[in-house]
């Protein structure tokens, strides 16, 4: 039976919760949510009734479950444990979140292969018309030497065994190996191949990764006010840094691997010291 | 019709030899066809019929029990589940499995303070695209400036009349200095002799 439970209840009590009651909150493997009535807020008598009538509660509206969250015939269930989050759908968008995105807000190191994610991967091997790229997953995914701007037969990209490529997935799912291309469905490169000469690669957690690029965040703001320099994020926890010489690509690496445990006034401690110098 | 048709010249072809029908060993059937006779007609399997030659010739009303024929055939032999009808299920929840879409991130290529000019372009119309997708740029960039375009256009006019006009004309249209064709302007017309 469907029970309506507030959200200050242990979780050992039996029964789902509604969703839109545990934003924010911590939630564990194993819990189902509900998810709210297309009717809206201040229809709980309505609701209410239709329980009591037996009618299943069905949400009218497309609501999209992302990582972290499984569909489980109407209701949601958790498979990883994080912080519930919830983005309203945009005002004028073209209806693909309609309802809204639900997911798990969680942290890990192990990257797994998801179709359209752009990632840093290295060159293993080169076996004729194919390159395997090692992207952390737990297989190397295959990059067709053809997946490039402005390849063909005879045009042949110029990748070695080593080199670091910046792409992005096409396949990726647990069946099948993971494959990555260069261009981008208009046949264009949009900065994305052969990362260049030089530079320090290294890893961090893919949580910090995503910190780094919410279009407010204040690390990069204050990075990019230090010195000229360059930076690539990969989506599997993967970051290269460029800057004029080499003690400054090093701290440049020391800052953002060291960031992510640190609080905002010793991170602007840091940073004003190294302005200074 | 067509067994007919075969006979015929079949027929003919022995007549225009000039040797008549007797002397010929074997006998042929009175049509001089094959072995098929041309008095009742034979009974052809329903495979024949239904081959596309055979189907010109037939009336509609034949064509269309042909095919009822066959429509039974085909539904006899179809296999089908004696079950209820299940009604499917809807889904009103769809499973993305990429944060890309939950969150909006910026693209993961940056460049500061001049260090990849390139790099740094991209992230402009990357992050433009991204928070406004429904505003397009209509107006795009002039690589070249209207005035020069109308310069071009005017020297332009000047080469192709060259390679229109005969050869006499092409003495007309003389060169600037940097090459550009000036489009001739009087034409020579004949000047009648003043008296």
């Amino acid at each position: 039976m469907h029970c309506w439970i507030m959200a200050a209840s242990p979780i050992s009590s039996s029964g789902p919760r509604v969703a839109r009651t545990m934003l924010g909150q911590v939630v564990l493997p194993g819990e189902e949510l509900l998810l709210p009535d297309s009717a809206g807020p201040g229809t709980e008598g309505s609701a209410e009734q239709t329980l009591r009538l037996g009618a299943v509660v069905r949400p009218r509206t497309r609501v999209v479950c992302g990582p972290g969250l499984r569909r489980c015939g109407d209701r949601l269930l958790v498979t990883k444990c994080g912080r519930l989050r919830h983005k309203e759908p945009s005002g004028g968008g073209s209806g693909g979140g309609g309802g809204g995105v639900y997911w798990v807000d969680s942290q890990q190191k192990r990257y797994v292969p998801v179709k359209g994610d752009h990632v840093i991967g290295i060159v293993t091997a080169k076996s004729g018309d194919l390159f395997k790229v090692d992207v952390g997953g737990s297989e190397p995914a295959s990059l067709s030497y053809l997946a490039f701007e402005g390849a063909t037969k005879r045009n042949r990209p110029n990748v070695q065994v080593g080199d670091l490529i910046y792409g992005q997935f096409v396949v990726a799912n647990k069946d099948m190996e993971p494959e990555m291309v260069c261009i981008d469905s208009n046949g264009r490169a949009n900065g994305m191949g052969v990362i260049g000469q030089d530079g320090l690669l290294f890893k961090v957690t893919l949580g910090l990764i995503r910190k780094l690029l919410a279009p407010d965040c204040e690390i990069i703001q204050e990075i990019g006010k230090l010195y000229p320099l360059e930076i690539v994020f990969g989506m599997n926890g993967r970051i290269w840094v460029k800057a004029r010489t080499i003690q400054q690509t090093l701290i440049l690496a020391n800052v953002l691997e060291a960031c992510e445990h640190m609080t905002t006034e010793q991170r602007k401690q840091i940073f004003s010291r190294l302005s200074e110098s | 019709m067509t067994l007919r048709t075969q006979a015929a010249r079949e027929s003919d072809v022995v007549r225009s030899d000039n040797i008549p029908l007797g002397v010929f060993p074997c006998t042929f059937g009175e049509t001089g066809g094959g072995a098929m006779e041309a008095t009742s007609k034979p009974k052809l399997s329903k495979n024949l019929m239904r081959m596309k030659f055979m189907q010109r010739g037939l009336d509609a009303e034949t064509k269309k029990q042909l095919e009822e024929e066959e429509k039974k055939i085909i539904s006899e032999e179809h296999w089908y589940l004696d079950l209820p009808e299940l009604k499917e299920k809807e889904s009103f929840i769809i499973e993305e499995q990429s944060f890309m879409l939950c969150e909006d991130l910026l693209y993961g290529r940056m460049s500061f303070r001049g260090f990849n000019p390139e790099i740094e372009k991209l992230m402009v119309q990357m992050n433009a695209k991204h928070k406004e997708e429904e505003v397009e740029d209509v107006t795009m960039e002039a690589d070249v400036s209207d005035e020069e375009m109308a310069r071009r256009y005017e020297t332009l006019v000047g080469t192709i009349g060259k390679k229109f006009a005969k050869k006499r004309d092409r003495a007309q249209y003389d060169e600037d200095e940097n090459g550009n064709i000036r489009p001739v302007k009087a034409k020579k017309t004949f000047l009648k002799p003043q008296d």
